[in-house]
């Protein structure tokens, strides 16, 4: 049924895609190398977006649409509001990085960023498999592009190869494991495969095998052991500003389809389905920490990094059912949505670094090159630092109260196995430690190699300051974000 | 703003400020900036001590205002017998660390400065934290300034002494988490350290806590045998980051033992009590032997501190007034005796660039003044009765007397070994005839250098000559803290 609030629901999606038609037609017309008008409009329209997500998130919205097709909830509206400013900030960050590379000949990388985007409301706001399966390869085929956006570079072409057909595979087999749970219940909504599942006439054992699939494919597109293969290789062949918009914003709606159908669409299952995230977590942290300490590349380092990062968000997310008790749940997925948001906010500072020092004709990706960052300019190394030490989880910064939450759902199970996992956890951290470290060890104790200034448009420094800033200010009063994600779950736990 | 609050800001606002100022061609402002913001800093922890009410185990000068509600965590703080001295040592030992680096400091003065700054306002912090995560913020955040100041201004092998002494204690501190993480869960939600001081705890659990606790205070004490960071630090670390280290930051664990595992766990302290008492009496002893043999200057006064932080350690675990006391004592006065052996040794390493002792020889011929200074403290460290290094180990070698003789027995010896190390070293460095050029090159310390000296030479010896005003302050709270200790939580 389609009816006035259906169409209050997908406005800043129709917004979205009507502008990023516009920009893609308008662009035509742009002469400024800079492609200025096209960047403009792009911002003003993600400012706009982004200002109708903070405002349905804030009116506490909590409407279905199109037949409960798409639902507007709080968490959604959040995390697509965190997504259009994570965007914003890429593309800043971006700009001046793609038009020294020729990627600006067109205006592709904005319309494909924005499409993206669209992905990813669309992933965040789907209440059903199907659409939210759509979204997906929305944003996914909008990645695979922008990846190849230098067509002259065959790193960037190789990755993009990789990403494409690995990134395919894994679509296949969330298709295949949606498709199986389809299959079983009979039904693509969201709430009604969960009452379908709850009402206990379903075989376990088929549900079991459609899950397998879909928590494959989502453990694919998180990029967490043993899915992680493309992460590195892509992290380091994109284009610095793709990297980001791949690394960045898209992890939000990754946790958002986890929530979407892991929590909503098969809360029933999650005996079955949080030991296998357990499993993958495990994995993660090990992988993800000790491959991060041998590389060289800064890009691959973090592509590591995040892995491990994910093996964090998936402790969250496998401790929310406690011996089929789920009242500590809203708090274990809140602790999870924290980590992404606070995690996005510290890589997009860290690439915009990466992009600051590189240059025309300079890729700065080895990690050597960051070498006496702070002789060369004090405040972009106390940045990079302040985000070293927060993905490291050192207090203040808000990386530690991510990983503090998450540790806290873990332990408030009770259960010696998952105090055992915290143990784990945090000893894997201190391995994570190692290698952050090596950074700002490089950028502090080291004499620079590079003495070349470090230019940068006004715009970028701001933006750079601010995001610099906010790691470190939400360490100091993070009590604001975190009731802010514990409420957004709690009240989709409740609706 | 409470006094605290201010004590713990004051100093991180004029770090930050410093950080702020750019490079380094304002250096002279900078220096004057950080020598004012310490002064600053000191002169607002004064009023704690004179407004501290004598007589009551109670947390004094409470500020308590919700932090993070979603944990509900809250900014509280207060500082009771036990705490309060850190407080007002943390600020004076800052204000001798600026006026120690003054001139040495040639490279990015404005870092260092506003490093050591914001690193005594988190240390202030982490005496004065009465909330679980409040108090591992601080505890934790001071490993930042730390490891830049260890890596930036530090030796020639600085890299590994900054990895060494961020991962070491860090692998510690991750454990302090889980197990704060635990008590939190365990109470229903409450991260107050004074709710945790009367939570029910069974055997098995007080146990795990202890241990956890263990990990992170023994490697911050650092207690044998998780100490072999502390000489690498050292060794590395700039004058500056070496005097703060020993002054301050190994009291930061503890100063753990007092506030988290002992009124915490305190079936599994007493239970433990033996092994504690074991690792101290092995410091004090094995330590004080390995002090002997050290050529490297700091080295050997690494080693002293550990076999000094030994006498803390077995204060605390004989459960005794005289021996908490006497522990807590000798925590403050080593921080003024370790604060001025470093600088010493700082003194001598700026003009010769060497901290072996087989460089030396003689220098009394050529800086009469500085070998005056270097010999009262010299003698406050081997425990010279009249110095501040006396008071605390004699309470506590009473207290272990008390206890068990052969126990005291043991800590006794350490006496000797102390006078051994402490005045072999003091002999070969500054006696005798003129070794070499460099020694006869000396000249005797500037005015700067006799004002940070005679400022330390004159707490070490209040501190010795009348030990009332320290004692006084900590005896409700010891006598507390061990009524508390004595009840049993199990239930």
């Amino acid at each position: 049924m389609i009816d006035n609030y259906s169409w209050i629901t997908v406005l800043p999606e129709i917004i979205l895609l009507t502008m990023a038609c516009v920009i893609a037609l308008v662009d035509l017309y742009v002469k400024s190398p800079n492609r200025t008008a096209t960047y403009v409009l792009t911002m003003l329209t993600l400012v706009l977006v982004a200002f109708m997500q903070a405002e349905y998130a804030i009116s506490g919205l909590n409407q279905y649409g199109f037949s409960k097709m798409v639902v507007s909830d709080q968490m959604g509206n959040w995390l697509k509001c965190f997504a259009t400013i994570a965007v914003m900030v890429t593309l800043v960050y971006g700009r001046p990085y793609a038009g020294h590379r020729e990627m600006m000949r067109g205006g592709e990388l904005f319309v494909l960023a924005m499409f993206g985007l669209l992905g990813m409301f669309v992933m965040i706001g789907g209440n059903n498999f199907l659409v939210i399966y759509m979204g997906l390869e929305l944003l996914t085929l909008s990645s695979y592009a922008l990846v190849a956006l230098r067509r002259d570079n065959t790193q960037a072409i190789e990755a993009a190869m990789k990403y494409f057909v690995l990134g395919a595979m894994a679509s296949g087999f969330l298709l295949y494991g949606l498709s199986m749970m389809y299959g079983a219940t009979g039904t693509l909504d969201v709430n009604e495969v969960a009452q379908a599942i709850a009402s206990g006439r379903i075989h376990h054992q088929v549900l079991v095998f459609g899950l397998v699939f879909v928590v494959a494919g989502l453990a694919f597109k998180l990029g967490v052991v043993p899915f992680h293969m493309w992460i590195p290789d892509v992290y380091q062949g994109a284009p610095t500003a793709v990297t980001l918009l791949i690394g960045g914003a898209p992890k939000l709606a990754a946790f958002a389809i986890l929530i979407r159908l892991l929590v909503e669409g098969m809360l029933p299952l999650a005996l079955d389905w949080q030991q296998m995230l357990g499993v993958l977590a495990v994995g993660s942290l090990l992988v993800g920490n000790l491959a991060a300490i041998a590389q060289t590349n800064i890009k691959r380092m973090l592509a590591f990094s995040t892995i491990s990062q994910m093996g964090f968000v998936l402790l969250g997310m496998m401790s929310g059912v406690i011996n089929g008790n789920t009242i500590s749940s809203a708090d274990a997925y809140g602790s999870a949505m924290f980590y992404v948001v606070t995690y996005v906010l510290t890589t997009l500072a860290t690439f915009g670094i990466i992009m600051l020092l590189s240059r025309k004709g300079f890729e700065s990706e080895e990690i050597a090159d960051f070498a006496g960052l702070n002789q060369r300019s004090p405040l972009y190394a106390a940045v990079m630092a302040i985000c070293m030490f927060s993905l490291a989880g050192i207090p203040p910064m808000v990386g530690f109260y991510a990983k503090l939450s998450v540790l806290q759902a873990l332990i408030s199970s009770g259960q010696a196995s998952d105090i055992g996992l915290a143990v784990f956890a945090v000893m894997m951290s201190l391995v994570g430690a190692f290698y952050y470290l090596r950074v700002v060890k490089l950028m502090y104790f080291d004499a620079p190699v590079q003495t070349a200034a470090i230019e940068a448009p006004t715009e970028v420094r701001i933006v750079l300051s601010i995001n610099g800033a906010l790691v470190l200010l939400l360490g100091l009063a993070p009590g604001g974000l975190m009731t802010l994600c514990a409420s957004a779950l709690a009240s989709m736990m409740a609706g | 703003m409470g006094l605290l609050s201010l004590a713990i800001w004051t100093p991180v606002f004029f770090g930050v400020t410093l950080l702020a100022l750019g490079r380094d061609e304002h250096a002279r402002a900078v220096r004057w900036i950080a020598l004012i913001g310490a002064l600053i800093s000191l002169m607002v922890t004064v009023p704690i001590y004179t407004g501290f009410q004598l007589g009551t185990a109670d947390m004094q000068f409470v500020e308590s205002s919700p932090w993070i509600e979603r944990f509900n965590v809250s900014y509280h703080l207060g500082v009771d017998g036990i705490s309060m001295w850190f407080v007002l040592l943390t600020a004076f030992i800052n204000l001798i660390v600026v006026i120690a680096g003054w001139e040495v400091i040639t490279k990015r003065v404005n870092q260092y400065m506003g490093a050591f700054l914001i690193l005594s306002g988190l240390m202030i912090g982490v005496f004065c934290a009465l909330d679980g995560l409040l108090f591992y913020v601080f505890f934790e955040a001071t490993l930042i300034p730390m490891y830049l100041i260890i890596g930036i201004w530090g030796g020639p092998n600085r890299i590994y002494a900054a990895f060494k002494f961020f991962l070491y204690t860090l692998l510690g501190s991750l454990l302090l988490l889980i197990a704060l993480i635990f008590l939190y869960t365990k109470s229903g939600g409450s991260f107050d350290i004074e709710t945790w001081h009367t939570l029910p705890l069974d055997g098995t659990t007080q146990t795990l806590i202890f241990f956890a606790f263990l990990a992170a205070f023994a490697v911050k004490v650092p207690m044998w045998p998780v100490h072999t960071w502390l000489p690498d630090v050292h060794v590395e670390a700039p004058t500056g980051g070496s005097a703060v280290l020993a002054a301050i930051m190994l009291k930061l664990g503890a100063y753990g033992f007092l506030r988290f595992s002992m009124p915490i766990a305190p079936d599994a302290a007493r239970e433990w009590a033996w092994l504690m008492i074991a690792l101290s009496l092995i410091a004090v002893i094995y330590v004080g032997l390995v002090a002997i043999v050290q050529r490297d200057m700091k080295k050997l006064v690494a080693y002293s501190s550990v076999a000094h932080m030994g006498f803390v350690t077995l204060g605390f675990f004989v459960f005794s007034d005289l021996g908490v006391s006497g522990g807590i004592v000798q925590m403050i006065a080593h921080g003024f005796v370790s604060g001025a052996m470093f600088l010493v040794i700082g003194v001598l390493y700026d003009r010769v660039h060497s901290r072996e002792i087989s460089s030396y020889g003689g220098v009394v011929n050529t800086m009469p003044k500085f070998t005056a200074f270097a010999l009262l403290f010299a003698m406050a460290n081997a425990g010279l009765p009249g110095t501040a290094g006396f008071v605390g180990e004699w309470m506590v070698i009473l207290a272990a007397v008390k206890a068990n003789f052969w126990i005291g027995l043991g800590a006794a010896s350490a006496l000797i070994f102390g006078a051994a190390y402490t005045l072999w070293m003091f002999k070969r460095v500054y006696l005798g005839p003129i070794a070499n050029d460099d020694v006869k090159g000396l000249k005797d310390i500037n005015a700067r250098e006799f004002l940070m000296l005679a400022l330390l030479a004159i707490a070490v010896l209040a501190m010795g000559l009348y030990p009332k005003p320290f004692t006084d302050v900590m005896d409700s709270s010891v006598a507390e803290l061990l009524r508390h200790v004595a009840l049993s939580k199990l239930n």
